[in-house]
């Protein structure tokens, strides 16, 4: 196995690291103070130089987002932390927000330094009672400490820290509606570039905001930490890939749980930090980054684990948030990819007619194969309304089913035909 | 309108959060939340309205939003609210089986509350807990690693006598870092 520098989780395992003395013990804050005795622009640059991208699932390169911000304080500017982790097998968001808080505030001061921001919003998803709990007495931790509040560290700068808990909406992960959710409405997509101006230009009440995910903001604070060419070097794959991820691996393996990992390392070190596929049992398919990545086919494993190798090797939509979900050889696909599809026909938040009308007719005819009413022209059906619903809404929550289900039938029609032929599942469970 | 269950204490939770954001539109989802624990677990109509005028919005703004999301009850739910994960990473360590349990020891189905108003249960889509399956959620608390029947009578045998293990609020004191899977 490669070696996995560990950034964000150097230390993860201290006991009581989610309380402020324990973190200031091991270097916390010292990031912020490095970071306000730069310019913003510095800051910017290091995350530049870093080649740090969005860990949420988009991969958006993150000092795009934070040098589009205007160079001004004219207006207030916003940052807002998209932690409504809702993507089926993802669940790496949460481990840092119950259990190294303040990473993720640190990593919000130096953010809201180089955006010049002075309030930032901690959208957390309403299931994630525990998470804003936790996040939210770090919070009041770190106002007691002085690195919160007015005129911080003498500064002569205000940075106010509030979270915002959701209620139960997939979508809300969504960039523009979770933006919308924030400011008081239901949580639906907004017409994006180039056909509306940028959050980073008019966000959040109109004001100038950038949204980044959880991890990607605690990256931030490594990176500060050994400085963005440093972090720049960790990584095995792409040149667009560096530093590293965290990956919540669930399913059929032996030892699931959160890892972090460098970017680019073979496929084979994410199943053998895992402790491998269940004992007895072998591959059968795997989920790389989230369910609306798609189905990756048993082979190959020794590709390199990153935005860019993921696609090219295994035909799924990406790296994702990094939410690898594992199976084995008993598990039935048509049933598990028909979850899915109900699980994006609830989701739908209904604002465009590809999303709420394909995904409605793609669980009609999951509802009918597993019925065993199944007809054969239905794969084909299913495939021709993914071709429809792909990139016609205004977010990408439609396009998030057409993967699960295109890959899953091209590499699983025999189980499918099965389905037609006998009413029955060509796996026993 | 009915008699408002909005004290004054109620009240100054709601300017509490007011006060975050730059206009009283933006405190509608946390108002919601306050509102839903003052009227007993869910929103009914008047709970809706009371909101409204409170922050100034049109009410059918207002249900427009407690109804998008699921989370706001739109009817009455049991004291233990139980919510079982049953997307793909529960699915495959036998979600359903627990659920088609739980309905039976309960004598409901999925979405219903039991008659003495002690249980409601209902599907959740992912919990993010995938590392640790079958993830459940009651009220604001996680059981995680649920995977035999024998577990799932103790969990409701545990609510049942009124005693579930400790759920921290958050002036309380909060549980030292865990693992979650990792290293296990």
């Amino acid at each position: 196995m490669q070696e996995h520098p560990q950034l964000l989780y150097k230390h993860r395992q201290v006991p009581g690291i989610h309380t402020l003395d324990v973190w200031v013990k091991h270097d916390g804050y010292s990031r912020f103070k490095k970071a306000l005795g730069m310019t913003p622009e510095d800051v910017i640059t290091e995350v530049r130089t870093s080649g740090l991208r969005g860990r949420g699932g988009a991969g958006f390169p993150t000092h795009i987002k934070w040098s589009a911000v205007p160079k001004n304080r004219d207006v207030e500017h916003y940052l807002v932390i998209n932690a409504d982790e809702g993507e089926p097998g993802t669940a790496k968001d949460r481990d840092i927000l119950n259990g190294i808080p303040h990473l993720l505030i640190e990593g919000c001061l130096i953010a809201m330094h180089a955006i010049r921001a002075s309030k930032c919003y901690i959208y957390i998803r309403g299931e994630y009672v525990e998470p804003w709990q936790s996040v939210q007495r770090a919070i009041n931790e770190a106002y007691k400490a002085g690195y919160l509040g007015k005129n911080v560290l003498g500064s002569g700068l205000d940075f106010d820290i509030y979270t915002h808990l959701g209620a139960g909406a997939y979508e809300c992960g969504e960039e523009s509606a979770l933006m919308s959710s924030l400011m008081g409405e239901r949580g639906m997509p907004r017409l994006k570039a180039p056909s509306a101006p940028l959050p980073m230009v008019s966000g959040v009440w109109q004001r100038p905001t950038v949204v980044n995910n959880v991890e990607t903001i605690a990256a931030a604070v490594p990176i500060i930490e050994i400085g963005g060419a440093e972090y720049a070097k960790v990584g095995y794959g792409s040149p667009r890939s560096r530093g590293t991820k965290l990956y919540s691996i669930s399913g059929h393996v032996n030892k699931p749980g959160v890892y972090e990992l460098a970017l680019g390392c073979p496929f084979s070190d994410l199943l053998e930090v895992a402790g491998g596929v269940r004992d007895g049992h072998k591959l059968k398919t795997y989920i790389p980054g989230g369910s609306s990545m798609g189905f990756a086919p048993p082979t190959p494993l020794d590709y390199p684990f990153d935005y860019e190798g993921v696609p090219a090797a295994t035909g799924t939509l990406g790296l994702g948030s990094g939410g690898l979900i594992v199976f084995d050889e008993t598990t039935p696909i048509v049933p598990v990819t028909k979850r899915l599809v109900d699980f994006y026909h609830h989701e739908s938040c209904g604002k465009c007619t590809p999303c709420r009308e394909g995904i409605d007719w793609l669980a009609k005819i999951y509802q009918r194969l597993v019925d065993g009413a199944g007809r054969e022209q239905d794969l084909d059906l299913a495939l021709d309304i993914c071709d429809n619903i792909w990139g016609k809404s205004f977010c990408a929550l439609g396009d998030s089913v057409v993967f699960p289900v295109r890959t899953s039938i091209n590499l699983f029609r025999d189980e499918y035909m099965s389905y037609i032929k006998t009413g029955r599942d060509l796996v026993a469970v | 309108m009915t008699v408002s269950r909005f004290d004054d204490a109620t009240k100054a939770r709601i300017d509490e959060l007011v006060a975050r954001y730059p206009n009283r539109k933006a405190a509608l989802l946390p108002a919601l939340w306050v509102a839903q624990e003052v009227y007993g677990g869910w929103l009914p109509e008047e709970a809706q309205a009371e909101v409204a005028d409170y922050l100034g919005l049109p009410r059918a703004e207002v249900e427009g939003v407690a109804t998008f999301y699921t989370m706001y009850n739109k009817k009455p739910v049991g004291k233990h609210h139980i919510e079982i994960c049953h997307n793909v990473s529960c699915q495959v360590f036998g979600a359903d089986d627990l659920i088609h349990y739980c309905e039976k020891k309960l004598g409901i189905s999925a979405g219903e509350t039991t008659p003495d108003g002690m249980f409601t249960l209902n599907r959740a889509e992912c919990l993010g807990a995938c590392c640790n399956p079958v993830a459940i959620q009651v009220g604001g608390k996680y059981y995680e690693d649920i995977k035999t029947e024998a577990q799932i009578d103790a969990l409701i045998d545990k609510l049942r006598a009124g005693e579930r293990p400790a759920f921290d609020t958050p002036q309380g004191k909060l549980p030292e870092a865990r693992t979650f899977g990792r290293n296990r």
